[in-house]
């Protein structure tokens, strides 16, 4: 019973890092179904969605309804700038002068970001608006972040099926990413439906930075590497291009994260997140879900 | 013919004058003033200043101080000090402060041949490596395998611990090495470790690991780190509702510790090179004179750095004509400098021999508790 719980406990902990990585995974799917383009800042754009919130709610007290719509702005504002000033121009360029370009955007923001007058590259401690209170399931306990986390989560999650599967935008989004000439000769308009996808994937990001202080209250300008790695390893896993693919890909990171650690050694934990990359690269290049091209 | 007297005049007139103003020496500072530890590298950076102005009102030179911020980064670090060394032209510098950087740096140090005296890296690495020594490097601190004895002693013989866990970061020589000695003197004093689990530098999720003590219950928890990390550390072990009893080293001695802890840290333990209770006229003064001028009270780093610029500057006053080698001889016969931190001899190695005491965290500050002699 004892040891049921405590597996249980440890999926918990997995679903609440799942839950993140999922988030930031969705932002990254999106770009590349709509552009092919790996946006390498995307990890970037996470930890500056981080950095806001801790503005909002450290020197302006801002309630939390408040501190999510300001971050979700100031993320998708940074993204849609990053696009028309770092990708449209090559819009027309081989991917790979994309993808150089966007190794290239993650630097910078890094370390323009990190000089003294900005956000200062220091670990600063993120105040978290509300106390961390312990729900007691008997078998497992459950704080109140981690519910935040999961039902923060599924909302946006809902939000962007809605959007995808069921607007004007949506259908224009996935048309898009079938082919962009197609679709342009079918009146839709490209160049704003892609900047429409950047803004929606990096909001998306700018949640996940909010609620990944929440969790982990220490903030600095390279935090969003790692998560970012970890996140852009997830949508390839679920297939990258597909947005239940990012999510389930998110999910199956986390709780493998968490039981490596938990199970057999935490000092193997990374080595087994990458193996796992490597066999689903070698086995199923398009991930679980990638057999047909339906992207978005 | 007037005017190449009036040139000669004026030339020896010249001549004198700098004949009485002090001849300048270059010593350069290697600290981190930004990133992840940089309360570590602001009190150094006071200690050294400190320093340089007790000198100046009776040394021999005039000094001209350069000072490189290494963000606590080893690549950051190497391409301070190859700065220093080959542009600056320093004769010797202070730093760099944690184990990580300063392990790259004394390789330059020992490789150019100029002195370098670190105030905080404890790791044995930084002054020998592979059985070799590295001539020109030298610390004004204790090093890890006397700490992690301490710690552990400490944590067997005052706290009465059966069974502990130790949490440490796999890619740092500082914390890797500390929790090797530590589970060795722990199990030979028949304790038992039972867990024994590393992460990752960038990591700030430990949930499996928090989920894992708190199924094993151990007595107490050993977390050799930084402060930012065992801040972090702390505070996901008791909102997971771990209770056992927190100790760490060196690494904690910041006034962000509890900022970031929280109530988490207080009543936790670690060993350290001072108190600031100390009662020594050396230690008063400068504390009285530290806290008149930056309203604090100095933590460890503070105290060593000032120690280590102090043998510095006395010694080169002591030599005839200061150069990198001269010093580097002088250094090495080092005998009972009465410094801040207590009294230092240089060993065979380089490495000062000294006495470390034992703190508690406390909602004020870290409390005295012990002492523990070599």
């Amino acid at each position: 019973m004892e040891l049921l719980g405590y597996i249980l406990q440890q999926l918990v902990n997995g679903l609440q890092l799942g839950a993140v990585y999922a988030l930031i995974a969705l932002g990254y799917t999106m770009v590349y179904g709509v552009l092919r383009l790996i946006n390498f800042a995307h990890g970037d754009i996470f930890m500056f969605g981080s950095f806001v919130a801790y503005y909002l709610i450290a020197k302006w007290q801002m309630p939390l309804p408040l501190v999510f719509m300001i971050t979700m702005a100031a993320t998708a504002l940074l993204g849609l700038a990053v696009e028309k000033v770092a990708y449209k121009p090559l819009r027309a360029a081989p991917r790979i002068s994309l993808l150089i370009t966007a190794v290239g955007v993650s630097l910078f923001l890094e370390y323009f970001l990190s000089l003294n007058a900005i956000f200062t590259p220091n670990y600063i401690a993120f105040p978290r608006p509300f106390e961390v209170v312990d729900y007691d399931l008997s078998l497992v306990a459950i704080t109140n972040i981690q519910l935040i986390i999961f039902s923060v989560t599924t909302a946006s999650l809902l939000l962007l099926y809605l959007l995808v599967y069921k607007t004007k935008h949506g259908r224009a989004m996935r048309a898009v990413s079938h082919d962009h000439e197609t679709a342009a000769l079918m009146g839709i308009n490209v160049d704003a439906t892609i900047s429409f996808t950047f803004m929606i994937g990096t909001a998306l990001a700018g949640i996940g930075g909010i609620l990944y202080a929440f969790a982990y209250p220490q903030i600095n300008v390279f935090m969003g590497i790692m998560p970012g790695i970890k996140s852009f390893i997830a949508a390839v896993l679920g297939g990258i291009g597909l947005v239940h693919g990012a999510v389930l890909g998110g999910i199956v990171i986390g709780v493998s994260e968490v039981c490596v650690s938990a199970f057999l050694s935490s000092t193997l934990r990374d080595a087994v997140i990458f193996v796992i990359l490597l066999l689903v690269l070698l086995l199923r290049p398009s991930g679980f879900f990638g057999k047909r091209r339906e992207k978005v | 013919m007037k005017k190449i007297w009036l040139i000669v005049i004026s030339l020896c007139l010249a001549a004198a004058g700098a004949a009485q103003a002090k001849e300048a020496v270059r010593i350069g500072l290697i600290c981190p003033l930004t990133g992840d530890v940089k309360t570590f590298g602001e009190s150094s950076k006071n200690g050294f200043s400190l320093a340089l102005e007790d000198y100046g009102k009776t040394g021999k030179y005039a000094i001209n101080p350069i000072i490189a911020d290494d963000r606590n980064d080893p690549t950051e670090g190497a391409n301070s000090a190859l700065k220093l060394i080959t542009q600056d032209r320093v004769i010797a510098f202070v730093g760099p402060l944690t184990s990580k950087v300063a392990i790259p740096v004394s390789e330059i140090a020992a490789k150019y041949r100029v002195p370098m005296i670190t105030e905080g890296a404890t790791s044995p690495k930084v002054t020998v490596y592979d059985g070799k020594r590295k001539l020109s490097v030298f610390r004004a601190c204790f090093i890890d395998p006397f700490q992690g004895r301490v710690a552990a002693s400490f944590a067997l013989s005052d706290l009465g611990a059966k069974t502990a866990g130790i949490l440490y970061d796999v890619g740092n020589d500082y914390s890797r090495g500390l929790a090797e000695v530590f589970k060795s003197t722990f199990e030979q004093g028949k304790g038992t470790i039972i867990a024994y689990e590393s992460y990752q530098k960038d990591d700030v999720d430990f949930s499996a690991l928090t989920t894992k003590l708190r199924a094993k219950k151990p007595d107490l928890i050993f977390i050799p780190d930084y402060y930012n990390k065992a801040g972090l550390i702390a505070r996901q072990l008791r909102e997971k509702g771990v209770s056992a009893i927190l100790i760490g080293t060196d690494g904690w001695d910041s006034p962000e510790l509890p900022k970031i802890a929280g109530n988490a840290i207080i009543g936790g333990y670690f060993t350290n090179h001072y108190s600031p209770e100390r009662k020594d006229r050396v230690a008063q003064k400068f504390i009285d004179r530290y806290r008149a001028l930056h309203g604090a009270v100095p933590d460890a780093l503070a105290a060593l750095t000032f120690d280590a610029t102090m043998i510095l500057l006395e010694t080169i006053d002591r030599v005839g004509k200061p150069g990198t080698e001269s010093i580097t001889q002088a250094l090495s016969g080092l005998k009972n400098f009465h410094g801040v931190t207590g009294t230092i001899s240089f060993d065979k190695n380089g490495d000062a021999v000294k006495s470390a005491v034992i703190l508690r965290v406390e909602k004020d500050g870290p409390r005295y508790v012990t002492t523990v002699n070599p």
